[in-house]
């Protein structure tokens, strides 16, 4: 589904990424983990085409994103709070977003009330601006409108950050369900090894800049990965 | 010596706040913005402060020569009720008291008293204070040069300092109902209304109350005492709110959904449409922007009643490109960077660039029409205002629209749009005054060179034609601002995360 060759991105004289190869096949569940600079939130803004490649390209589906719109389509994102319109409401901004992916408001209502747990009754009538809710619930709306119109790629940048212990149990069950057919692509970054070594199947983990170790998830993941980052 | 040693704590705690500001003020982000924005920046106050200096001192002759029978102070006197009533309206927009700055103050050992005093003392020298005494001290030296009792002009200036910090104070107290400004709008519309009709002479009522502070100087005690009366009571309010979850909180207004259905028969641009639509309803600074634009219609009036500018058709070419393309210039100038707090989702979702750019298009189109159809009663003062307004109308929808939007892929600074409108300088940098020249200069220029070469009608069908040539390659020139917006993409992205800019 999604194939990096030879990507880097230099800021001035410091090289941010660097990455050789990266093969993400149709339906996998991908986790990215890291330390603060380790260029997770850099690999995801160069997925959408947000910054630009100082050498090599991505490919998603067979679209070089730095060079075709192509991709928009069936790739959906929810990084930071950059993606939330904050004068409108959250239905309003779920309508909008499905306007955009050609799903009108049945379609959108319908996968609304999929989430009503996950809402936890604070986003949908509340007659609040997205800009008037806390973080938490902001991130709630966000996450949810990444998955309106069927997208094919997930992104999610830190998805479970500042979310409350209940709604990130109910994270995790709603990323289970979504790759459980193999047929989304999600890629999750998170400091949470927990969370991320349960929802993925394949972690990378990234140390400025370059993959330090790429594994399918399995019942050592975890250790593993303390251990590495113990130092 | 209890007393002593708090005075001397307070004063050193005031000498800190001071320290504080200065440091906010010259390290802050407009400080470093480019040379020639400050320049001009500079420039703007100097000429501000220079136009109220000129006007406070020519004043007196200026009365004098209107009405030449009373003393120019008389005169004065019977206005200042609506001075009064203008800068309560005015600032009710512009200032407002700067709670959100002491928000990490609260946490330190900090007495609740000494912070209400500092942000009371700090407003009491606020710039809108100093511009009345730029206006009123030169009036009153002149008073002085004309030979008008010295004791009675330097107390009366003291009164005006009165006035003023009890218009400062009691502003805090009435901005915070729109009823207030209901009110003092209104009052300000009925008492000139009963003034010009002569049903009932506000100016005599008041004239003798407001000369009474020069002729009596122990009068000077009344505005003083109220200024002092609108501060204690501003204090004793603002002590007992000074915490997080009160009157610091920003206000939370309930949202209103709104059903833009209608905007379902512009097909594709509906989404944008609706979203642009609710971009200027539901956010102060663009709210404002459509207000000034309105009030530009009458902006007219001050040229076309005055004989001096009859037949002057630069000067009316001026005012329809002006008056028909204000929101162009006010609201288009700032494309794209009113969506900046969200560029990021703009351009990483399913969005076709093109859709999204023309329904700015078309909302700055209706914009031009609606002034230009306000405009059409101006057609009272001649026919050739109409013509000069219809061909610069064109003007603006068939070359400026796309000029501006064209510029506009240049913008890289962030606006935030829940700052307020007023005096917010916020997304300005050197290529707004830039874009000025092209979206007014160049028409005037070209109208004015072929009007004096040949004749009005040339002008004003130039103009025309060039409107409809502009039109007739819309699709083409949308096509190349698209291409400008798609190579400009990253660099926007950049500039418009940078919360600072």
């Amino acid at each position: 589904m999604i194939t990096v060759e030879n990507l880097t991105k230099t800021y001035a004289s410091q090289t941010v990424l660097d990455l050789e190869h990266l093969e993400i096949p149709r339906g996998q569940s991908f986790g990215l983990v890291g330390n603060n600079g380790a260029g997770k939130t850099t690999f995801f803004s160069l997925m959408l085409d947000l910054i630009r490649p100082s050498s090599g390209n991505i490919i998603n589906n067979g679209i070089q994103v730095n060079t075709s719109e192509a991709w928009k389509p069936f790739t959906s994102a929810f990084i930071d709070e950059s993606f939330l319109i904050g004068y409108l409401t959250p239905e309003e901004y779920f309508y909008f977003v499905g306007e955009l992916r050609g799903r009108n408001k049945a379609d959108v209502d319908a996968l609304l009330a999929r989430f009503q747990d996950f809402f936890h009754g604070e986003i949908l009538g509340q007659k609040k601006y997205l800009r008037d809710l806390s973080k938490g619930n902001q991130k709630k709306a966000g996450i949810v409108a990444s998955f309106i119109g069927k997208p094919e790629v997930v992104i999610l940048d830190e998805p479970f950050a500042n979310l409350d212990p209940t709604t990130q149990i109910r994270l995790k069950s709603i990323i289970k369900e979504l790759t459980q057919n193999k047929e989304v692509t999600v890629l999750i970054s998170s400091h949470d090894l927990m969370h991320v070594t349960e929802v993925c199947e394949r972690i990378v983990v990234l140390n400025k800049g370059k993959i330090v170790k790429d594994m399918a998830t399995s019942d050592q993941t975890l250790k593993e990965l303390e251990a590495f980052f113990a130092g | 010596m209890v007393l002593y040693t708090n005075q001397t704590k307070t004063a050193n705690m005031f000498k800190q706040f001071i320290e504080l500001q200065w440091k906010s003020f010259f390290r802050s982000s407009s400080m470093g913005k480019g040379l020639i924005l400050k320049l001009l920046m500079g420039f703007f106050a100097i000429y501000i402060l220079a136009i109220l200096v000129l006007t406070g001192g020519g004043l007196y002759f200026l009365l004098k020569k209107i009405f030449p029978e009373a003393s120019p102070m008389w005169t004065l006197s019977q206005y200042m009720v609506y001075w009064v009533l203008a800068e309560l309206f005015f600032r009710y927009f512009m200032q407002k008291l700067p709670v959100m700055d002491i928000k990490p103050l609260l946490l330190l050992p900090i007495k609740k008293s000494t912070i209400a005093h500092y942000i009371l003392a700090r407003s009491g020298v606020s710039a809108y204070n100093l511009m009345a005494l730029f206006f009123f001290i030169p009036f009153g030296m002149v008073l002085l040069y004309q030979g008008y009792a010295p004791i009675n002009v330097m107390v009366w200036l003291v009164s005006i300092l009165g006035v003023v910090l009890s218009i400062n104070y009691i502003n805090f107290l009435v901005n915070k109902s729109e009823k207030a400004l209901i009110l003092i709008g209104g009052s300000i519309i009925l008492l000139l209304a009963l003034d010009y009709f002569e049903i009932w002479s506000v100016t005599a009522l008041f004239g003798p109350i407001f000369h009474g502070l020069y002729a009596y100087p122990f009068t000077v005690f009344i505005p003083l005492a109220l200024a002092l009366l609108a501060y204690v009571v501003n204090f004793s309010f603002l002590k007992d709110r000074i915490s997080l979850d009160q009157s610091l909180r920003t206000k939370k207004t309930e949202a209103k959904a709104s059903d833009l259905t209608w905007t379902k028969r512009f097909g594709d641009m509906a989404p944008f449409l609706q979203l642009d639509l609710k971009l200027i309803w539901r956010n102060k600074r663009t709210k404002t922007q459509v207000f000034i634009s309105l009030l530009f219609v009458f902006y007219g009036l001050i040229f076309y009643t005055q004989e001096v500018y009859a037949q002057m058709y630069s000067i009316y070419a001026f005012l329809g490109i002006l008056m028909t393309g204000i929101f162009l210039t006010n609201f288009g100038q700032f494309i794209p960077a009113w969506d900046s707090a969200y560029y990021n989702l703009m351009m990483a979702q399913n969005i076709p660039l093109r859709k999204y750019l023309e329904s700015k298009v078309l909302l700055i189109s209706v914009s031009v029409v609606v002034m230009f159809l306000l405009t059409i009663p101006y057609a009272y003062f001649g026919w050739d205002v109409l013509a000069i307004n219809f061909a610069t109308a064109l003007y603006n929808l068939g070359v400026n629209i796309p000029v501006i939007l064209f510029f506009g892929s240049f913008n890289k600074k962030r606006i935030d749009l829940d700052k307020s409108p007023f005096g917010n300088m916020q997304g300005t940098s050197a290529t707004q005054f830039l874009i000025i020249l092209p979206i007014l200069g160049l028409p005037i220029l070209l109208f004015s060179g072929l009007y004096f070469l040949f004749s009005l009608e040339v002008a004003v069908i130039a103009l025309s034609l060039l409107g409809i040539a502009g039109l007739a390659l819309r699709t083409k020139l949308a096509h190349l601002i698209t291409q400008q917006y798609h190579t400009k993409k990253h660099g926007m992205i950049a500039g418009f995360k940078e919360k600072n800019g």
